[in-house]
């Protein structure tokens, strides 16, 4: 087995009194989607912060190909190769979808602190952008304001950004979230090709998605990491069974 | 593509305007217009410096008179040290605008520097409230010191000198700031066409998603801070010329407000705003100030009729809103 690319090792994480990450520990393989579930409140949110950046664990450490990302804010972990998307579509609402790909573009080459080109008549970096969006299926929709694109465009363009950045490995926030059945079926196929290019840590609601993408899958409830394994395991685990798939079934 | 087009007739209506109007002026023995025209050029330029922080980065600072009063005092400081010999700081005074200016630019500058990496790290109303501290901690240590006049102000008594042409003349300085305002009109364009600028105004509408992407906010917001710190602090340096005075007034609150509301009347974030917010205001101000003691009340009514009805001043009045591509 390969040297996992994102490893999580006993994280802690409380606010006052609530254990919001409870000695958790997981690792992203070469070449696999794991997918993160668990019911609302068990801490997901938190989890995926600290792994961004945006918070700071109390304990534990992060390594991400082979350096210790614990103490690093969320550009320099980016610069690294984390790539993610937003649980709300995070984009900048005035630029156009094409200019938000663009924006990822020249942030991957490093190149921000240039004063004199025009980056809008940058014809490398403007084809590299449409072909992108192409890839996702927003081509035609390149010169819209992102603040203008329906909800599932919005989310597609997430992915756009997130490819657009070449990362190490992806951290897909709820990417289905809002939508239909068919953008989440062309979401799945999507994502099962992405996954050859880098892993995907996936934390998704939408259990039919998950089931059909994930190679592994961590169930988080209060804190803790109550089950890993293969979607079959997962599935006829008691434990799970009660904690989170019972709600449903 | 209409309101992109109506946006440059407006913009070369403004830069022709402003120099035709005191030609003009020149020619029917006119004196107060054209020094009317260059207060207009200077507020402008010092709007531009704000509106790259300010418009582009959405940093609204209040305290940006400092780099204003900053520039005046130096081209005061310099020129009076020219005037009477003695040597400041081991280095001797001088009466060159040539001088003057990089020296203006670079302390107002490195002043920026250190207010933007403290302010810089909150945001809102606290980089309000920090911004508008630091600027007046500076505003009453100038009006304590009584070296360079304190409370009273540094009077120029020649103007700081143009090579090849007379500054004692209105017209010939007014084309010196005219010239320098265009220029600044220049870098902002520049800056924000550049990838530097695509960054900024990214930060301005959604910072986290632009750390996510690998660009650190902080470094990108305090250069502009600077540079935009430099710029007004050129135009103060050209202020205290065309009034032959360094006055600590420049520094004031007053002075940061009446530069926000330039940007905020001439439209923020567009190139030309702070153009049109300065001539506004000086426009108003000369109209109205005619009429009534009480015109800033009625320049308070025009304010808050832009805020709630406009939002995006003259320039989106005339050329619609902005689109950033």
């Amino acid at each position: 087995m390969a040297e996992p690319v994102l490893t999580l090792t006993d994280l802690h994480k409380s606010f006052g009194a609530l254990k919001a990450t409870d000695g958790v520990s997981l690792t992203l393989n070469p070449g696999e989607i794991h997918a993160l579930i668990g019911p609302n409140g068990a801490g997901k949110s938190t989890l995926i912060g600290q792994i961004s950046g945006r918070v700071l664990p109390d304990a534990g450490t992060i390594t991400f190909r082979g350096h210790d990302i614990t103490r690093l804010d969320v550009a320099q972990r980016a610069r690294l190769g984390l790539g993610r998307s937003f649980q709300i579509s995070s984009l900048i609402p005035d630029y156009s979808a094409r200019r938000n790909v663009m924006l990822a573009l020249q942030a991957r080459q490093g190149h921000s602190f240039r004063f004199l080109m025009p980056v809008m008549r940058d014809r490398g970096l403007r084809d590299r952008a449409d072909a992108i969006l192409d890839r996702v299926g927003l081509r035609g929709r390149a010169s819209v304001p992102s603040a203008e694109l329906s909800h599932g465009e919005r989310r597609l363009l997430e992915i756009a950004v997130a490819l657009a950045l070449e990362p190490a490995c992806f951290l897909l926030d709820e990417p289905m979230a809002g939508m239909g059945a068919e953008g989440v079926g062309a979401l799945v196929t999507f994502l099962r090709d992405l996954k050859t290019e880098a892993p995907i840590l996936l934390v998704e609601h939408d259990m039919d998605a998950v089931f059909a993408l994930a190679d592994r899958l961590s169930v988080l409830v209060y804190g803790q990491v109550i089950a890993t394994g293969t979607v079959d395991e997962i599935r006829n685990d008691p434990r799970v069974r009660e904690a989170y798939l019972g709600e449903e079934a | 593509m209409a309101d992109i087009k109506r946006e440059y007739a407006l913009n070369a209506l403004l830069a022709l305007g402003l120099l035709l109007v005191p030609i003009w002026a020149l020619y029917n023995g006119a004196p107060f217009t054209i020094t009317l025209f260059t207060r207009i050029a200077i507020l402008a330029l010092a709007g531009i410096g704000l509106n790259i922080a300010l418009g582009l980065g959405g940093m609204v600072s209040f305290g940006h008179a400092v780099y204003f009063g900053l520039g005046g005092y130096v081209a005061g400081i310099l020129a009076q040290h020219a005037f009477n010999g003695a040597p400041i700081l081991g280095l001797p005074g001088t009466n060159q605008m040539l001088i003057i200016w990089p020296v203006a630019m670079v302390l107002s500058g490195l002043l920026a520097a250190v207010i933007g990496a403290f302010s810089l790290r909150t945001s809102g109303i606290f980089f309000i409230m920090i911004t508008l501290a630091f600027a007046q901690m500076v505003y009453y240590f100038a009006v304590s010191w009584p070296a360079y006049g304190g409370e009273d102000g540094l009077p120029i008594y020649v103007r700081n000198q143009f090579p090849g042409l007379n500054t004692m003349r209105p017209f010939e300085l007014f084309i010196v700031c005219w010239g320098v305002l265009m220029l600044a009109l220049g870098v902002f364009a520049l800056i924000r066409a550049s990838r530097f600028g695509a960054a900024l105004m990214a930060i301005r509408q959604n910072p986290d998603r632009v750390a996510s992407l690998g660009i650190n906010p902080f470094g990108v917001k305090l250069a502009a801070f600077v540079i935009s710190g430099m710029i007004t602090g050129l135009a103060g340096a050209l202020m205290a010329d065309l009034s032959r005075f360094a006055s600590p007034a420049a520094m004031a609150w007053t002075m940061s407000g009446e530069l926000i509301v330039i940007i905020i009347l001439g439209g923020t974030g567009r190139l030309f705003g702070p153009v049109a917010g300065a001539a506004f205001l000086v426009g108003f101000e000369v109209f109205f100030g005619g009429l009534t003691e009480h015109w800033k009340l009625w320049l308070g009514l025009v304010l808050l009729a832009a805020v709630l009805f406009n939002r995006g001043g003259i320039v989106a009045l005339i050329a619609g809103r902005e689109r950033l591509g």
